[in-house]
């Protein structure tokens, strides 16, 4: 199936939250994808949205399976967590399992007044009671694919897919 | 009991036989080479086609463990294994539990040993009153019990004053002194040698020193003395050269070097490998090559097994703190003929280095086939080879840092006094 | 020879020694130890990571430091930690050490932490579990007898990492009893295998191995030449016992000769680290001034420590 264009798909986003995030919401991006797509919504919606980084690895549960993977980066919370409003951000919602183990992050940081969610794109598959807040665009994926966004040199987004576990 | 041995390669250092020829055994001695004895009728006859008949080897040193170390190997098992390894003789070191400083332990031990009906037993008596070094032992009553040398195994000479002593008193009397070339103060609490492998590995040194001092140190004394030494276990490429500069000028010294350290050496020891433990510690590539030189030349008279059996407890340990020795009746040969393909020593010289060299140390009459002698013989495969596995082992020290490979060399059967004593 | 700390896939399965270690082994150590250190600069000072995981700390001799620190590292991970210190010799118990493991390997222990007095006591550990087919329980050395100490090597290639960026470019002295110095030679095996181009060793004859060239390190004797151009200055604990086995007459000719001093400092580069693994003996192979001076990263060399083996702990335990 076609692949929605993501920097249309990043405008519709932004234009959901708008009007409807809190003023005084930060923005949280998980490595990677979410991190770029945070940075982005805090430059096009108004109000006072910090922005820091999150890498849920050390939270993960296949960590028994697969070990640590080779680049984990730091994360960057450069705000109180206590008695904030976050929203968590990521590029793409899958199974939910990575969604968790941010939120157990964040819990290890501090206690949050409310998380809200925003995702580029849903592909559907839940695998834990997870819903995103705000959504880009919704998607029906093959399980033996894997949908990845990218950033080229310019900045430009693109969303495309590869073969699972690649 | 009359035995033929028919279509052997017949190899006796001694007296320079090497030919295929029957080798003809009665009462117990060697009747005949080549000619049968006038009205010969065998009681039985071995084909030896393809195999070599040699003279039953002599090991120079080999541990029993009995008395005082039954719970490592026993002196039925041991006996087992060297008549397995095709050694008729062996002379067993006096560093038992307790160490043999009395006549009544010497005479149990030949007594026991005798009763096994297998190999010659030659015990080697304490120097020193339990090997510490201090006071004389009855050197008079250990050699009429059967001593056939005295030394002090391991442990140290400390004070020279009793070394001199020692050795001034064992030449009044003829007997001889064998001697391990190690310097106690510069040994230290060593357990490899002073080289790479020990720097890398943080292991406690010994530096080649600690044998040349002490080589020197003996080559005084036996100039003052006039004793008879044997030197025990060389392991320093420049200890190889001042034994055989003391023998260029005349001084009456003999020694022998260990099968493993023919063949190994510090870089073995791998990642701790306790199977490496062993006394001398292995030195460097260039000793080795130097030992290996120095056999052929005959600087080394002979070689021994120094077979030290060692339970599994006492290698599963850190490598500071397992217990030094290998496993070597068995291997005796094998390492021989290993060493001499390599360095293409003909087969001969080789065996003297196990049968009529060490024999002579012993001051025996056995390593050799002459007419009369008794018929201790080792007949063997020189191109078969198997491989080294605790089960191909008799001794129940299966300890070897050669398990796992391939070695040359299989004895086929051995006899003692005309007996058969091993069928393999 | 095969390298029994890699599984056949080329992944750590035990931590034993930094010799044969291949570079990028080390570098995604180091790697995964950056984020590992900022965990403690938050509240909760925790992750999951080991959670359900059984480490045993099996300190044959004794350590509170070290075992601290390794206690510390892995609680953070989630893990349940139990202490052994089974004192000098686990055989005056009658019990062999590898019975005291395959007994704790019963009692579904995940990791071991060794440290022992005898080098390689922690290599016949690993032998024995992977040769028992108990190859997922791992072993961490954390100090055999003089040979190696690989957790405080990393800690300290990290803290110059941290400091230097680069280690192409340094000149490192390591000062003191190499000889009897475990962390010397898993500092050299480091920073050999990490393209250091100058490592040198500056000490007396009798604290210097025979062969210690076979580390690939430049000797000196004479501390002020040795220092000229350093970029990282690293002092070796000296052990009183040094003097007793006619290895050194005094404290005081040692300090006079190795001691590091402002005025023997200022041979070494003008932003020239110094570092020591630990505990400091003052006045003795370091002045007070200079290891409180600012030259000096000997705390923060602590707190990489915990990253340091939590990095290792959770690379050994994953996958």
């Amino acid at each position: 199936m076609a692949l929605p264009d993501a920097e249309a798909t990043l405008v519709a986003l932004a234009d959901r939250m708008r009007g409807a995030v809190a003023f005084d919401a930060k923005f949280v991006g998980m490595y990677s994808g979410g991190a770029w797509i945070a940075e982005r919504l805090a430059r096009t919606i108004d109000g006072d949205h910090p922005v820091g980084f999150i890498d849920a690895s050390f939270y993960r549960d296949d960590f028994g399976s697969k070990g640590l993977k080779p680049e984990v980066k730091r994360t960057e919370l450069p705000f109180e967590i206590e008695g904030a409003t976050i929203v968590l951000v990521d590029d793409v919602l899958y199974t939910g399992r990575s969604v968790r183990a941010a939120i157990n992050e964040l819990f290890d940081y501090g206690r949050p007044a409310r998380i809200e969610l925003a995702v580029l794109v849903d592909r559907g598959g839940r695998e834990l009671p997870i819903e995103p807040t705000y959504v880009g665009a919704r998607l029906a994926v093959a399980r033996d694919l894997s949908v990845v966004l990218s950033r080229a040199a310019d900045g430009r987004l693109e969303l495309t897919t590869e073969a699972a576990g690649a | 009991m009359k035995i033929e041995i028919a279509n052997g390669r017949v190899v006796d250092p001694k007296h320079g036989i090497d030919r295929v020829a029957p080798l003809f055994v009665a009462a117990g001695k060697i009747a005949a080479i080549g000619d049968a004895p006038p009205g010969w009728s065998p009681n039985r006859t071995i084909d030896a086609t393809g195999l070599v008949v040699c003279p039953g080897l002599v090991d120079l040193s080999a541990r029993l463990r009995e008395p005082g170390f039954e719970y490592k190997a026993t002196l039925e098992s041991e006996m087992e294994a060297a008549v397995a390894g095709g050694v008729t003789s062996l002379a067993c070191p006096p560093d038992t539990d307790p160490p043999l400083d009395e006549p009544g332990l010497v005479e149990m031990l030949k007594y026991r040993a005798r009763s096994l009906n297998q190999a010659h037993v030659f015990p080697v008596g304490a120097l020193t009153v339990g090997l510490r070094g201090l006071e004389i032992t009855e050197m008079g009553e250990l050699a009429e019990a059967g001593c056939v040398a005295f030394s002090q195994a391991e442990a140290p000479v400390t004070d020279t004053g009793v070394l001199l002593r020692a050795m001034q008193y064992a030449a009044t009397f003829g007997h001889r002194v064998w001697l391990r070339p190690q310097d106690a103060h510069l040994a230290g609490g060593g357990v490899a040698h002073d080289g790479e492998v020990a720097t890398r590995l943080g292991l406690a040194a010994i530096p080649p020193s600690a044998e040349t001092i002490a080589l020197a140190t003996i080559f005084a004394l036996v100039r003052e003395t006039g004793v008879r030494v044997h030197l025990c276990r060389l392991s320093t490429g420049e200890g190889v050269a001042m034994v055989r500069a003391a023998k260029h000028d005349g001084l009456r010294v003999s020694c022998d070097v260990a099968a493993h350290h023919l063949h190994l050496c510090e870089i073995d020891i791998g990642w701790f490998d306790a199977q490496c433990r062993l006394i001398p510690p292995l030195r460097g590539t260039r000793d080795r090559a130097a030992l290996r030189a120095g056999l052929a030349d005959g600087t080394i008279d002979l070689v021994c097994s120094d077979h030290t059996p060692v339970d599994d407890d006492g290698k599963q340990l850190p490598f500071g703190e397992a217990e030094p020795g290998a496993t070597g009746l068995e291997l005796l040969l094998p390492l021989t003929l290993k060493w001499a393909a390599e360095d293409r020593v003909p087969l001969p010289a080789a065996l003297a280095r196990i049968t009529s060299a060490p024999a002579a140390i012993l001051g025996v009459g056995a390593g050799h086939l002459g007419i009369g002698a008794p018929a201790d013989i080792c007949i063997f495969d020189p191109g078969a080879h198997w491989r080294v596995v605790p089960e191909a082992l008799r001794s129940q020290g299966k300890n070897t840092p050669f398990l796992g490979l391939e070695v040359p060399g299989k004895v086929r059967m051995t006899l003692v006094g005309g007996q058969v004593v091993y069928e393999g | 020879m095969r390298n029994p700390q890699l599984n056949a896939a080329g992944e750590l399965t035990h931590l034993l020694t930094l010799e044969g270690l291949p570079a990028e082994v080390i570098v995604r150590i180091l790697d995964t130890a950056v984020p590992f250190a900022s965990i403690a600069e938050r509240d909760v000072k925790k992750v999951p990571l080991l959670r359900g995981r059984s480490v045993f700390n099996l300190f044959f001799e004794n350590s509170t430091r070290t075992r601290t620190t390794f206690e510390i590292a892995a609680k953070r991970l989630s893990a349940d930690v139990i202490n052994l210190n089974i004192g000098v010799s686990s055989t005056s118990k009658g019990e062999t050490l590898l019975d005291t493991v395959d007994n704790l390997v019963a009692m579904n222990a995940d990791m071991f932490v060794v440290r022992h007095s005898q080098s390689g006591a922690p290599h016949l550990i690993a032998a024995h579990l992977d040769r028992t087919g108990n190859g997922h329980v791992h072993v961490v050395n954390a100090g055999d007898g003089r040979h190696a100490h690989p957790t405080q090597g990393l800690l300290d290639l990290f803290t110059i990492r941290h400091y230097k960026k680069e280690f192409r470019r340094l000149t490192v002295a390591i000062v003191g009893d190499v000889l009897h110095s475990r962390v010397a030679r898993s500092l050299i095996h480091g920073l050999t295998t990490l393209g250091v181009p100058e490592v040198r060793a500056i000490g007396p004859k009798t604290l210097l191995p025979t062969a210690v060239h076979a580390l690939g390190v430049h000797v000196h004797h004479d501390m002020r030449e040795g220092l000229k151009g350093c970029d990282v200055i690293v002092m070796l604990r000296l052990q009183s016992e040094r003097m007793k086995g006619a290895l050194l007459p005094s404290a005081g000719e040692y300090f006079k000769h190795y001691g590091l001093t402002a005025e023997k400092l200022a041979y070494a580069k003008p932003d020239a680290i110094v570092m020591h693994p630990g505990p400091m003996n003052r006045g003795i192979e370091i002045d007070s001034a200079v290891a409180d001076g600012e030259r000096s990263v000997i705390l923060p060399q602590v707190t990489f420590g915990i990253a340091v083996r939590m990095a290792v702990m959770s690379m050994l335990a994953g996958g």
